[in-house]
């Protein structure tokens, strides 16, 4: 890749890293929290996808992200209250920032008319009619200085040959304007760290420019021949002489970022006419390229120019010297002046702050699952092996493949955490949907969310997004009335969505409730009579009519509208939500609100696995669902009805299912006294006894999809790969107990429909 | 039977032949992939008589389709010397289960001929056309209509 996309790339992935900043910071703000940590990361967040956007020539991007900017820099400096209204304002422009950002990045086009009336929106708060251009930031407005403009292009920042004139900065008239005004000489001197962390003196010098006026003048001297100039070293110092009427500390608080990466000085001067000129200063600096371009020349007389230039070019992009930033080395108040606002945006603010991590192809994360995934099926094979052939079990050998399977199991839960992932990425793109819904659906919605932190594979996450997009929508366009309806039915107007995560016995439990209506049963039954799902006199429960959502061609919206209703929706989520191993139940108590639960696997890899024989066939039960194992003895077990059997278990009588006759392995039931009973829970509690013939024992297995080749089986949830190398089938716990049930409804239809 | 030609265009194709009792079939070798010996497969429950089960291929988990039985001849008796074809259908891949593999050969589409309306739904389902090779009949098997149908199974 081109070492220019490469940045880019980088830059949009920082980008959305800064776009879910700004929201948290948002949202934290519309909670109330305004202090100046959160309206400054707020504002970082917007300052820095600017200035690697005017990097990268991103013109729209940097127009709206400047609107945008000029705001918040209002509320920052504590001109603008940030109110309600101007955070909600502020939230939708963070939603039209996002826009601008993909739009950058997939080359699309953001719809003009919602930037616009954002833009506007902005500008309106700020009670200024500043144009919404970048411009605005020219040189007209340093009245102090009178210098010749840079040849560097500020489409790419990297200048095409270093013919640009010295700087001259003169002084031309310099009348103390208040009695307030102070003058401050401030001496910074970069350190190597300070480029190391993509911070930029210019931006640095055009932040104190934004506190009065500024003189600067560049000491070059410690910069060495280019033969011995180390790139990525810092040689330069600034001094700047500041004239304002900010406190120290305001002058200060300009250099947070680069604390410590930098020696700082700020002195207060007596304010007098007799100030050192800084423009002869910059004049007298030994800062001539062309000389050091010679002088190199001179040093490898055979290398020809043009490989001296490609080595200058190919110098680190943040090194401080002219090669990768030309605008921030030798005339640094012409940096703070032109419209390239840093060619190395100095997003690392927020990543210096944070702990040392790195970033990896996620293909190089998979690869290490896989490669895992075949160590364990691997050692698992060993392991059977190693029995096989008779080794007991206290030589050195069994014992030595009891730490391998320990190391092994260790390695696999070290390289699962590489890939988990909090949740929060998924929950924090809601509030803008919720907003969006809310907006056009005329309802007033709160949204409240739990457990973001709740890990769970990166595989599962990304797959959660549809499914839970598609609840909430669901949960304000039926599930919350309108404002007026809400009160007349002695509730707040405010409708709340709550969303939330935990983990729950191996699982990741996943809640959408809201506090509307509940979902209307005779009418939900109505529909599916009328669409012929179920017969008229179908008895069904609470249960079983709210379940009635699930299949596939429901919708209870009388009109399609653009949110939810086009009739495929909760069929397409349920469907999704089992082809990640999940399920999805439903609670719902009229009047008071609708509960949808998920329940998803916290890894679509491995599963710790009861192995158990069934007619000769092995088969593999998830240990999470499984509560106990017991021999049944001949009393305890029941007939009921002409084929079905309860077994009774400190004396609750519980459903017995024949694993071997339900999969159609045996046509003859299986004498309860000769095999095992697994005591099992499905999801919601429904418990049932597995019979199967053996338990073979307890193992991790890894789990590889059926569907990946073939389709789902009803019954089975996915396949794995013994020690043996054969293919084994890992039960569907809930699927097999609700399986009665099903088959049961489904004879009733056939009875119906003969009769 | 009238010879019919399929396609005017004479591009040249290689095909894998292979035997399933006393008939002939092939299919394209661009969608094999392996040719390998019979393994036990793992059977699926509440799956068609055609699909044997699965198979472990190097950690994949590799369905095993009973061609013999697909197209209404008889169910293969798997032993040793049967053959599983591994090819690949859509983004699926699926073994065959074949008696033997008998020929690559390589023919013209202009060769392919139209297959005969005879009466059974099965042959014109899975029969793309058929061809003629030194005196044998060899049927062309649509590879995409071999896993059974989802839409009609989930109903």
């Amino acid at each position: 890749m081109d070492p220019l996309e490469a940045i880019k790339v980088t830059f949009f992935q920082e980008c959305e890293e800064q776009l879910s900043e700004l929201e948290s910071g948002l949202l934290a703000m519309e909670q109330g929290e305004t202090d100046s940590e959160t309206v400054n990361a707020v504002f970082r967040a917007v300052h820095s996808i600017k200035g690697g956007a005017g990097a990268f020539s991103l013109e729209p991007l940097v127009r709206f992200a400047h609107v945008f900017e000029t705001t918040l820099d209002d509320v920052r400096a504590g001109k603008l209250a940030p109110d309600n209204n101007v955070v909600k304002v502020m939230l939708r422009a963070a939603d039209v920032l996002a826009d601008h950002v993909r739009a950058a990045r997939d080359g699309g086009v953001v719809e003009e008319a919602r930037s616009q009336e954002l833009a506007a929106a902005l500008e309106a708060l700020n009670g200024a009619a500043a144009p919404a251009s970048i411009v605005s930031e020219d040189f007209d407005d340093m009245p102090g200085l009178d210098f010749t403009p840079l040849t560097v292009s500020d489409d790419d920042g990297f200048g095409d040959d270093f013919g640009f004139t010295p700087l001259a900065a003169g002084i031309i008239d310099l009348e103390p304007e208040g009695p307030a005004l102070r003058r401050w000489t401030v001496q910074l001197r970069p350190k190597n760290a300070l480029y190391a962390k993509a911070n930029e003196t210019g931006l640095l010098l055009r932040e104190l420019k934004r506190l009065g006026d500024i003189e600067v003048s560049i000491d070059g001297s410690e910069l060495p021949g280019l033969a011995e100039l180390e790139p990525e070293h810092a040689y330069l110092s600034w001094t700047i002489v500041l004239t304002t009427d900010r406190s120290q500390s305001d002058i200060q608080e300009v250099f947070e970022f680069v604390d410590g990466d930098c020696d700082l000085t700020i002195t207060a001067d007596q304010l007098t006419s007799s100030l050192p000129m800084m423009g002869e200063a910059s004049i007298d600096e030994p800062f001539d390229v062309m000389a050091l371009i010679q002088q190199a020349r001179a040093d490898v007389q055979a290398a020809p120019a043009a490989a001296i230039m490609a080595e200058i070019l190919a110098a680190p992009a943040p090194a401080p010297v002219f090669a990768a930033s030309a605008p921030s080395v030798p005339a640094p108040a012409a940096a703070t002046a032109t419209a390239a606002a840093g060619v190395a945006p100095d997003a690392a603010h927020g990543a210096a702050a944070q702990q040392a991590t790195i970033r990896v192809d996620l293909d190089r994360v998979d690869r290490l699952i896989d490669l895992v995934g075949e160590l364990v099926i691997n050692q698992a094979m060993l392991a059977q092996r190693v029995t096989e052939s008779g080794v007991p079990r206290s030589s050195n050998i069994a014992m030595g493949l009891d730490d391998l399977e320990h190391l092994t199991r260790e390695i696999q839960d070290s390289v699962m955490a590489i890939r988990a992932q909090p949740v929060k990425s998924v929950f924090q793109r809601m509030p803008r949907l919720v907003r969006e819904v809310a907006a056009m659906t005329g309802k007033q919605v709160r949204l409240v969310t739990e457990g973001e932190g709740t890990e769970v594979d990166k595989t599962v996450i990304e797959r959660l997004t549809d499914p839970i997009t598609h609840m909430i929508r669901n949960a304000i366009d039926h599930g919350l009335e309108r404002p007026e309806v809400r009160v007349a039915a002695g509730k707040g107007p405010e409708g709340t969505v709550r969303l939330s995560a935990a983990h729950r016995s191996g699982r990741i439990v996943i809640e959408v409730s809201d506090d509307g209506k509940g979902i209307d049963r005779p009418r939900v039954r109505q529909i599916a009579i009328d669409k012929g799902l179920i017969e008229v006199d179908s008895n069904l429960s609470d249960e079983d009519v709210d379940n009635l959502i699930f299949m596939p061609g429901f919708s209870t919206a009388s009109s399609v509208s653009d949110i939810s209703g086009r009739g495929v929706g909760m069929d397409v989520v349920k469907r999704s939500i089992q082809g990640l191993g999940g399920r999805i139940a439903i609670t719902s108590r009229p009047g008071q609100g609708s509960t949808f639960t998920l329940s998803l696997p916290l890894t679509l890899a491995v599963l710790d696995g009861m192995v158990v024989s069934v007619c000769d066939h092995t088969l593999v039960a998830p240990l999470t669902a499984i509560i106990e194992s017991l021999q049944p003895k001949a009393q305890d077990v029941r007939a009921i009805g002409p084929d079905a059997y309860v077994i009774a278990i400190r004396d609750t009588y519980t459903p017995l299912i024949d694993v071997g006759a339900m999969l159609g392995y045996r046509t003859t039931p299986l004498d309860p006294t000769k095999g095992v009973a697994l005591l099992v829970e499905g999801e919601g509690g429904a418990r049932a006894a597995l019979m199967v013939d053996a338990i073979q024992g307890q193992r991790q297995v890894v789990i590889k999809s059926l569907e990946a080749n073939y389709r789902q089986v009803e019954g089975i949830a996915a396949a794995t790969i013994l020690g043996d190398g054969r293919v084994a089938l890992i039960l569907d716990v809930d699927n097999v107990v609700a399986a009665r049930r099903r088959e049961k409804a489904r004879s009733d239809a056939k009875l119906a429909a003969a009769g | 039977m009238t010879p019919m030609t399929t396609s005017s265009n004479s591009a040249v194709r290689e095909l894998i032949s292979f035997q399933i009792g006393a008939q002939e079939f092939c299919v394209d070798i661009m969608s094999v992939r392996e040719i390998r010996g019979w393994t036990p497969a793992t059977p699926l429950p509440r799956t068609p008589v055609f699909v044997r089960g699965v198979i472990n291929l190097r950690g994949a988990v590799l369905p095993i389709v009973d061609l013999g039985s697909r197209l209404g001849l008889q169910m293969t008796e798997p032993t040793e010397r049967h053959v599983i074809i591994v090819t690949r259908i859509e983004e699926q891949l699926v073994g065959l289960l074949v008696d033997a593999v008998c020929d690559i050969i390589t023919v013209r589409d202009d060769q392919i001929q139209s297959t005969p309306d005879v009466a059974s739904d099965l042959v014109q389902q899975f029969v793309k056309g058929i061809l003629s090779m030194e005196g044998r009949m060899i049927s062309l098997i649509y590879l995409e209509r071999v896993l059974p149908d989802r839409e009609a199974e989930a109903a």
